[in-house]
């Protein structure tokens, strides 16, 4: 891109940047262009990232490279795809039950395995830590343990949390707080930093108050 | 027809990939394979109708002349005019994705900023919630606070030019308590997904045929 | 009359417009950015544990690149993805670049060029982006089999086959490590998904908002290291030697916190004072 391209762009995007701050004073039809101009791209942009992404590399450029099974077979997922479509349209909308049903097939079959083996046992394995003696290791090994069964426990919910389980529970819930606060400070940290993005660009590329 | 069919194609799909996981020699890992790209294929389709619905939407404000239509007229602008660009892209440069193609400028002076800024919003939100609602009212609540404080200041090369304390007890926060909760909370909701998963296959869950 | 003054500045300072405490944030961190005065960065064992990852890898090696992030993450993203491409082009590790968030994978790509041209290394020879393909655990399990079933050609359309950096490249078994950026789920399906079925060796980038859900793939060693934030960006350009937007970042990040801390227990002590004067009045 040419320099002229990139201050026009460098302009427009510094126009959307203080047209969606400005919803900070208070809502206004500035504001809502940007929003509503923000959906808009975005929408385009997922019709072109199908096309070239999905449609053409995979169904159409696939039929053209293959020869035999493999390339008649391309029909089906084809098929389905359009049939998927079928939901534009009251009458036929049911047949997009198919593909939905495949790709829902798919998604189960494949996370029940995923999550056992991916997650669950390497976890549960993870979580099995010894105890060596008085040391601060050994210590932290068991607050671990305890922090998971207790966790586990505080979410289990079929037996009323009275007795030996009310108090797993009560521990629970300290190390649920203490959690979320812990998430809390990373989410702001992050929340931040995305306001630092944009006041760097703001300063840098379109006031050059900065380097 | 219109149920029975896709409920024994869900459980047909599924059990299949989880019998090729097992067993994943031939002929089983190659049709397994099959099954994964046609998953591909389809599911950028499914990306279809949700712009669909919405080209709809504001497409009957603006005809309908009702509130707001401007602004819907600028959505459906911006949407065709993107979509033109790509096009352009492709026709000119054989991807719309090249550095020098007019779709990338659309992506890089129009989609960046805005997203960005969208989201950028949030830190004053956040800011302000941390003011007006983020209270010690009861020994949970403190907890959480607390935590939350020692994080922030352990994060940041300040909290070690205040103390030792904030770095060192930040790790710690991260490495036990909070690692713990975490993980009780997630093998709860994986195993949470899998008994779901099982529903589906059995057919005993059918929301999604809705 | 003290203790009355006292409660109505209470009760005027939890009432406070909340355009007010934008505007201070604002210059909170406007301010520092400007007059850039930062700390030292001080790398933790996590982000020493992820660039150790990438040093573990010898010439010719191969490493894969995911894009899991779009601009709502770039600031926290993006300088670290330049310091993990700086690093692996300094080591002259080939890197294949591919995505699940498709509207952030041209971010990826930008950094790409750039680093790229930064160490004279050439298109095709010395790293490719395969860009984007839906139904990312299909791609993900599918790519354990053979790449090309997914991505026969790069996001320009060109046949891997034709290019010499993925020439040989079938599957995971080629790849030596698998570096994701994730501002999301996608991150569980990595892990979930390829590395416990494939024993994909594996490091990840994350937002400050998914750090916390990694540490326990970290602890339980499925992941080798993990960068969390713009934080984690600054240790990782500190470990690298070479300062970027994250270490330029931290100055503004840190003051933020502390105003943030100071609205924390401001808006405490105002909770405080007028629940006190509420319950003198019940």
């Amino acid at each position: 891109m040419g320099s002229t391209t990139m201050l026009i762009g460098t302009w427009i995007a510094g126009f959307l940047t203080l047209a969606i701050f400005s919803f900070l004073y208070k809502d206004n039809p500035v504001y809502k262009l940007a929003e509503h101009i923000y959906v808009g791209v975005s929408a385009g942009y997922w019709l072109i990232y199908v096309a070239f992404f999905d449609v053409y590399p995979m169904l159409i450029q696939g039929f053209q490279d293959e020869t035999g099974l493999e390339k008649w077979i391309l029909l089906v997922p084809g098929a389905l795809g359009l049939i998927m479509l079928s939901r534009w349209f009251p009458r036929t909308a049911w047949l997009s039950r198919w593909p939905i049903a495949f790709t829902v097939g798919v998604g189960a079959g494949l996370g029940i395995t995923a999550n056992i083996q991916g997650y669950v046992m390497p976890q549960l394995q993870a979580t099995l830590l010894p105890v060596t003696g008085w040391n601060i290791v050994s210590l932290n090994n068991v607050i671990l343990t305890v922090g998971v069964i207790t966790t586990i426990l505080y979410f289990y919910f079929s037996k009323p949390h009275k007795g030996a389980l009310g108090w797993m529970a009560r521990v629970g819930i300290v190390f649920i707080m203490v959690s979320f606060g812990a998430s809390f400070g990373y989410t702001l940290m992050a929340r931040i930093s995305l306001l630092i993005g944009r006041l760097y660009f703001l300063l840098s590329d379109l006031l050059h108050v900065i380097d | 027809m219109k149920r029975t069919v896709p409920l024994l194609i869900t459980f047909l799909t599924g059990f299949f990939l989880i019998v090729s996981f097992f067993v994943p020699h031939e002929p089983f890992g190659q049709l397994e394979q099959r099954l994964l790209v046609w998953f591909a294929i389809v599911s950028g389709f499914a990306m279809l109708l949700g712009v669909d619905s919405l080209f709809r939407a504001h497409l009957k404000r603006i005809v309908r002349a009702r509130e707001g239509r401007w602004h819907s007229l600028a959505l459906l602008l911006s949407l065709v005019v993107t979509l033109a660009v790509g096009i352009i892209g492709f026709a000119r440069f054989g991807s719309p994705f090249h550095m020098q193609s007019p779709f990338m400028f659309v992506y890089t002076y129009g989609i960046i900023p805005l997203q960005a800024t969208m989201f950028a919003l949030l830190a004053f939100y956040i800011a302000s919630a941390s003011y007006r609602a983020f209270r010690a009212r009861n020994t949970v609540a403190t907890l959480l606070l607390v935590s939350a404080v020692i994080v922030m200041l352990g994060r940041v090369p300040i909290g070690a030019a205040i103390s030792q304390f904030f770095p060192v007890a930040q790790e710690w926060i991260m490495d036990v308590p909070q690692l713990a909760a975490k993980r009780g909370i997630q093998i709860g909701a994986a195993l949470g997904a899998v008994s779901m998963s099982l529903r589906i296959l059995l057919g005993i869950e059918r929301s999604y045929l809705s | 009359m003290a203790e009355g003054g006292r409660r109505g500045f209470w009760e005027v300072m939890n009432n406070i417009d909340r355009r007010i405490i934008f505007l201070i944030l604002a210059v909170c961190v406007t301010i520092p950015l400007i007059v850039s005065t930062g700390g030292e960065i001080k790398p933790t064992a996590p982000v020493i544990r992820a660039h150790a990852s990438v040093e573990s890898l010898s010439p010719g090696d191969y490493m894969m690149i995911s894009i899991d992030f779009d601009a709502t993450s770039a600031p926290e993203l993006m300088p670290m993805l330049r310091a993990v491409l700086r690093q692996a082009f300094e080591k002259d590790v080939k890197i294949i670049m591919l995505g699940h968030i498709a509207i952030g994978l041209p971010l990826g790509h930008m950094a790409l060029e750039q680093v790229a041209a930064e160490y004279d290394k050439e298109y095709g020879v010395d790293y490719v982006d395969l860009g984007y393909r839906p139904g990312y655990i299909a791609v993900m399990i599918a790519m354990g089999r053979e790449i090309e079933d997914i991505f026969a050609s790069d996001y320009q359309g060109t046949p891997l086959r034709e290019m010499p950096v993925t020439a040989d490249i079938h599957s995971y078994d080629d790849i030596d490590l698998l570096f994701g950026f994730e501002h999301g789920a996608v991150i569980d399906y990595w892990v979930r998904y390829t590395q416990a079925r494939f024993d994909q060796r594996m490091t990840f980038g994350t937002t400050a908002v998914m750090a916390p859900d990694a540490y326990p793939y970290l602890q339980s060693g499925q992941i080798e290291g993990l960068v969390g934030g713009l934080k984690g960006a600054a240790e990782y350009e500190t470990l690298i030697g070479q300062p970027g937007l994250g270490t330029r970042g931290m100055p503004a990040q840190q003051w933020a916190h502390l105003l943030v801390i100071g609205f924390i227990v401001l808006g405490n002590l105002g909770y405080y004072f007028t629940r006190k004067r509420g319950r003198g009045a019940a």
